[in-house]
Formats: structure tokens, sequence, C-alpha cells
């Protein structure tokens, strides 16, 4: 029973990391209609800004972490207006190629900036544990999933409340009736890329504690796709969702399935949900009808 | 500028449209039948990969560029074909029996995987071959006794008749040979019926569902096709390779796949075949500049990976038609001199075309 509640511990605050990467997946595929296969790696790439700012420069780790999240947003309206931009109104084919490429080249440039060795943050919370009964728990997991769910509530009274996320809503839904009646689309898309950014830099600094970080970490992004997927790719809430149903099962599967099946576990999940439910758990799309 | 008055109905299908691409063709047939006489085992080697990335490359063109599908796990149908030749070889069925086997295998699987596939669209057939492919390469590595798992299993020589085709010469003749073959073979596919309701469905699914065109059989007929092109090149990798492992077919080479076609032009054959040749170029160049790099920049291991990346977003931002896109573009502008127009192959943009209801 302990062993149970134990994974599913640890499987909820994988699941978080999942389904904040799957968050900035959704929220560029709602507004832009372009699908970032470079997610995983800009998470990896805020992980590493953290690092150089927390361990390199000394900052004090609040700091480091502000300054990184401002650091990626920044970035991530750069990633826009160089290279998206540009692809405004080509096939949907040639923009996820763009971003495939993106990914490529910011592992690249990891490796000869920061080195292919495993690094890890000293975060304050390191090596605490809290322990309830039998159960003990790393402060930081604890640290993800407050921190997910942090990011989660202040994402919804954004779009709920304010006037930038209830212009990001109209124009993810119809962009060029957002554009007649006056939002600036162009700006818009480029704030989206910074906020997406933003908190894959938030998801890399949650995950540097609790694994450590080196170029190829941008590959869960690939499990991320599942979370998107199991939640309908088009919904914030079944993002989280999906990350925490991916990151459950998978932790399940590295106990009690055969060998490796942890490791599939995401890709298996991917084709089920594909073949049974297509449009995911939270259905926002469906064939134009003519 | 040539004018091609046509009589026949026949001519709108014609394999070749005028007697300049007969000559010139012929040329190059006879050039490339003769380059064992003036090239050393390195190049013909190097000349026989571009041949085998080229049959590859065919069947991901009949499907990314001819039925505007996605694939990003290609290099699962390839590590299929290879592995199943191998086997297929071990137990000693005869070579060019076995190549065919291998391929059907890949185009059964093809189908089986595209079949449901075929209901989404887009990105989400991207993502499911994706996962596909990871699925594979861990089914590879844990089927040990089929396999060998990571230990990997040597590939027999390809003997026929006696005759070992796995030397230089032979084997750059069946490369070429099958290649030859492919090419006749997706032209006449895409001049038959099927083959020009999957340009139909590239172009407007809608339309395509309009005029009676069964979606899901097409798609599934162009799925499978695909496949299995891809699989007889993953046997024909095998001999090159001699050795087979679960890493000798990866994401990476999925993604390379891709850029063969994105970089050689989207939508033609000829692509293909510049594509090929700019893949098995790229490495060959890039070992060159590394020694010219600083040695902290030539030697890191991110290099050719992030170069492949590079280029592809270079290609997909100045030159989204390709490399024969552009020599089009460069003999139009010799052909019609000096009347060329740039706006002739201005390409629409197009800004509505989501799917989504909220």
């Amino acid at each position: 029973m302990i062993d149970v509640l134990q994974l599913l511990i640890s499987g909820i605050s994988l699941g978080c990391v999942y389904g904040l990467i799957a968050l900035g997946f959704v929220l560029i595929y709602k507004a832009t209609e372009m699908v970032n296969f470079a997610q995983g790696d800009i998470m990896m790439l805020g992980a590493f800004v953290a690092f150089t700012y927390i361990n390199t420069l000394g900052m004090p780790f609040l700091w480091g972490v502000l300054a990184t999240i401002a650091t990626m947003a920044v970035f991530g309206m750069l990633i826009e207006r160089l290279a998206l931009r540009r692809m405004i109104g080509e096939p949907p084919f040639s923009v996820l190629m763009i971003t495939i490429g993106l990914g490529f080249i910011f592992r690249a440039a990891a490796g000869a900036i920061w080195g292919n060795d495993p690094k890890s943050i000293a975060s304050p919370l390191t090596g605490g544990v809290l322990r309830i009964g039998d159960l003990t728990v790393g402060y930081e997991n604890l640290a993800v999933i407050g921190g997910t769910s942090v990011l989660c509530a202040g994402l919804y009274l954004f779009f709920r409340f304010s006037r930038l996320g209830i212009a990001m809503q109209a124009t993810s839904q119809n962009q060029l009736a957002a554009f007649y009646i006056g939002i600036p689309v162009k700006r818009i898309f480029s704030i989206v890329w910074a906020l997406s950014c933003a908190i894959a830099a938030a998801a890399g600094i949650l995950v540097a504690p609790v694994s450590l970080i080196d170029p190829t970490i941008g590959f869960i992004g690939i499990k991320a796709f599942a979370a998107a997927i199991v939640g309908g790719f088009g919904s914030l809430p079944g993002a989280i969702l999906g990350g925490l149903i991916v990151g459950i099962a998978e932790q399940f599967a590295g106990l009690y399935g055969p060998t490796g099946s942890a490791d599939i576990s995401a890709y298996v999940i991917i084709l089920l949900m594909l073949f049974a439910r297509p449009e995911g758990l939270f259905a926002t799309i469906q064939r134009k009808k003519v | 500028m040539r004018f091609i008055f046509k009589i026949r109905y026949q001519q709108d299908i014609a394999l070749f449209r005028h007697d300049g691409q007969r000559f010139w063709y012929g040329l190059l047939a006879i050039a490339l039948l003769l380059a064992p006489l003036g090239l050393d085992t390195f190049y013909l080697g190097e000349l026989a990969l571009v041949c085998i990335y080229a049959i590859a490359g065919i069947g991901l063109m009949l499907l990314v560029g001819y039925t505007g599908l996605v694939s990003l796990g290609h290099a699962a149908f390839l590590a299929i074909g290879a592995y199943a030749h191998a086997i297929l070889m071990t137990n000693g069925v005869p070579f060019p029996v076995s190549l065919i086997l291998a391929s059907l295998v890949c185009a059964v699987i093809g189908a089986i995987i595209g079949l449901p596939a075929m209901r989404m669209t887009g990105i989400y057939l991207a993502i499911a071959t994706l996962a596909f492919a990871f699925i594979v390469e861990h089914a590879i590595a844990h089927m040990e006794p089929l396999t060998g798992g990571f230990r990997g299993m040597p590939v027999p020589r390809p003997i026929l008749f006696g005759l070992d085709l796995g030397a230089a010469v032979p084997f750059y003749f069946v490369c070429l040979f099958i290649l030859i073959a492919c090419l006749f073979g997706a032209l006449n596919l895409l001049r038959s019926p099927t083959g020009r309701a999957m340009i139909s469905i590239r172009d407007s699914e809608i339309s395509a569902q309009s005029i009676g065109i069964d979606l899901v059989r097409t798609k599934s007929v162009a799925f499978a096709i695909s496949a299995g092109f891809t699989g007889l090149a993953g046997g024909l990798f095998a001999h090159d390779f001699g050795y087979l492992s679960p890493d000798t077919f990866t994401i990476l080479t999925s993604i390379q796949l891709l850029l063969m076609v994105v970089v050689g032009g989207l939508g033609s054959l000829h692509g293909v075949v510049f594509g090929a040749i700019f893949v098995v170029l790229l490495p060959q160049c890039i070992a060159l500049v590394r020694d010219w790099l600083p040695p902290t920049v030539g030697q890191l291991p991110g290099l050719e990976p992030g170069l492949f990346g590079l280029v592809l977003m270079l290609f997909l931002i100045y030159e989204p038609l390709g490399i024969y896109g552009r020599w089009r573009k460069i003999r139009d502008y010799f052909e019609a001199f000096p009347l060329y127009r740039k706006a002739t192959h201005k390409r629409q943009r197009s800004y509505l075309r989501t799917e989504r209801v909220k």
C-alpha cells in the first residue's frame, strides 16, 4: 500500500513536469496553430540558463529563477520574431519542420556552451525530506507539485480576467476575426511564445533538482506530447491532467511491467489514445464541415 | 523558350515530355553506367549510398510530398526492412526474394499502422508515427532471439548465382537498378488513378472526398506503398552497413529522411535525388570544414545534427521549394530571358485552415 502511495507521489511530480511542458505546446498550438517540437529543448535551455545564473554567477536562488524566466521569455519572443513570424501562412508541415530544426540547433548549442556532462542545480530544497508515517517525499518533488499548482492558478486567472489573456483566447479561436476587431495578432503571437518559453523555463528549473540536466533531457518533450494528446491538444487543464496520467502510468509500468516498459509507456499511451479517441479527453478539434 | 504543342491526350501523361528530356536523361544514364570505370571504390560506395537514400526518399516523398501526410517515424520502416531482410537471408532465403519479402513486410506493417492512423490528420499522424518509431526501436532491442538485441546481428553477404553482389561495383549496379525501377514505379503510380487521388488529398481533403475519393483507402494505400519503398531501402542499407544494431536507425535518421525530402524539393521526384545527393554530401563537407575550424568548435559532438537543423531551417524560410525549386527558377529565368517574373513561383499563403471548433 505504501509502495503504491509512494509511486503515486513520484508519478504526480513527474507528471507535473510533463504537464508543464505540454502546457507550453498547447498554449502555442491554441494561439498560433503551430506545434512546437522544440518545447522540450527550450525547457533544457531554461534549466541551463538557471544553472548559469545560480551556480556560475552565484545569484541567490529566487533571483536566479526570476532572471531565468525573464531571459527565456525574451528568448521566446526572439524565436518567434526571427524564425516563426516568416512562416505565418505557410503549410503546417513547414512550421513543424522549422521547430524540429530549432530543437536540433538548441541541443547542439547547449552542448557547445555547457558541455555534455550532466549538471545539477543547488536549490535550497535539495536533500530535504518530508516524512508522513512511512511515506517519504523529497522536498524537490513537493516543489514540483507546488510550483505547477501555482503556475496553473496564475495562468487560469490570467486567461480568465486579464485583457491580454482574453485577447489571446480570441486570437486562438479565430485569428482573422481577432485581427478584424483590432487585436494585434502578430504581437499576441510574440507574447504567446514568450509565455510558453517562460513556462518551459519554469519546468526546467523545477526538474533540474530532481534529475540531472544535460543537453538530451529535451527528449522528455516527446513524452509531454503524450500528455498533450491525452488532454486533447487544445485544452489547458487537459494538458496538466494528461501529464499526470502519463507520469503515474510510467511509474507504475516501471515497477509492475516488464523491463523497459517505463521507457515506452508514454509512446504506447500516445498510440492507444490516438487509436481509441484521437480527439483526446477534452475534445476541441473537429473535422471542418463544408 | 520551348512550347510543347500537344496533339494527343497521351502527351499529358507521357513520362518524357519532349526529346530534350530524352536526350539528357539518356546521357545521364550512360554516365551512371560508365561511372565504375572512372571512380574509385570510395566514391562508388557514396554513389550507391545516394541511390539507397533516394529509394527511401521516394517512399517518404510519396507520403509527404504527394499525399500530404507527415511521418516522423520512417526510420522504423528502414529498421524493419533491414532486420527482416537480414533475418530472412540468415535463414537461407535468396537475396532478391528476401529483399522483396522485406519490402512487403514493411508495406503490411505500414498498412496496419496506417489504417487507424488515417483517422487523424496532420500533427496527430506525425506524433503517432514518432511514437511508433520509438516502440519499434525498443522492440528490436528487446526481441533478443530474433534480432540479437543490443549485441546486434551480422548481415549475410548478398550472393546471387555464385556472384558476390556485396563488392563495390556489383552493389552499385544493384542499387542503381533498384533506384531506377523504383523511380519508374513511382512515376507510373503518380499518373495512375491512385496517384492522382493521393495528390488531390494533399491539395484538399474535403474536395477530394467530394469528388468521390475514398480517403481512408487512398491514405492507407499511400502509407503502405511508402513503407514498402522505405523497407526496400532498409534491406539495401543492411548490406551497406554489414552489421545491424538497435541504434542504427534512430529518430535522427527519420529527421534526416525528412530533411532530404524538404531540401530536395517537396512534391517532385527530382527533389528526392537532389536531396539524397545533399544528405550524402553534407557529412563529407562537414568533415572537410571540421579541419578548418578551431578544435573547440570543430570537435563538438552535436555539430552534425545542429548543422542539419540549421540547413533545414534556412531552406524552409528562404527556399521552401528546395533545390529542385531553385533549379526550376534558374531554368525559367534563362528560358524566359529577359521577361522572367519573380511572382511566377510565388506561393499562395493560407491563413484560415483551422479545424478547431473552440
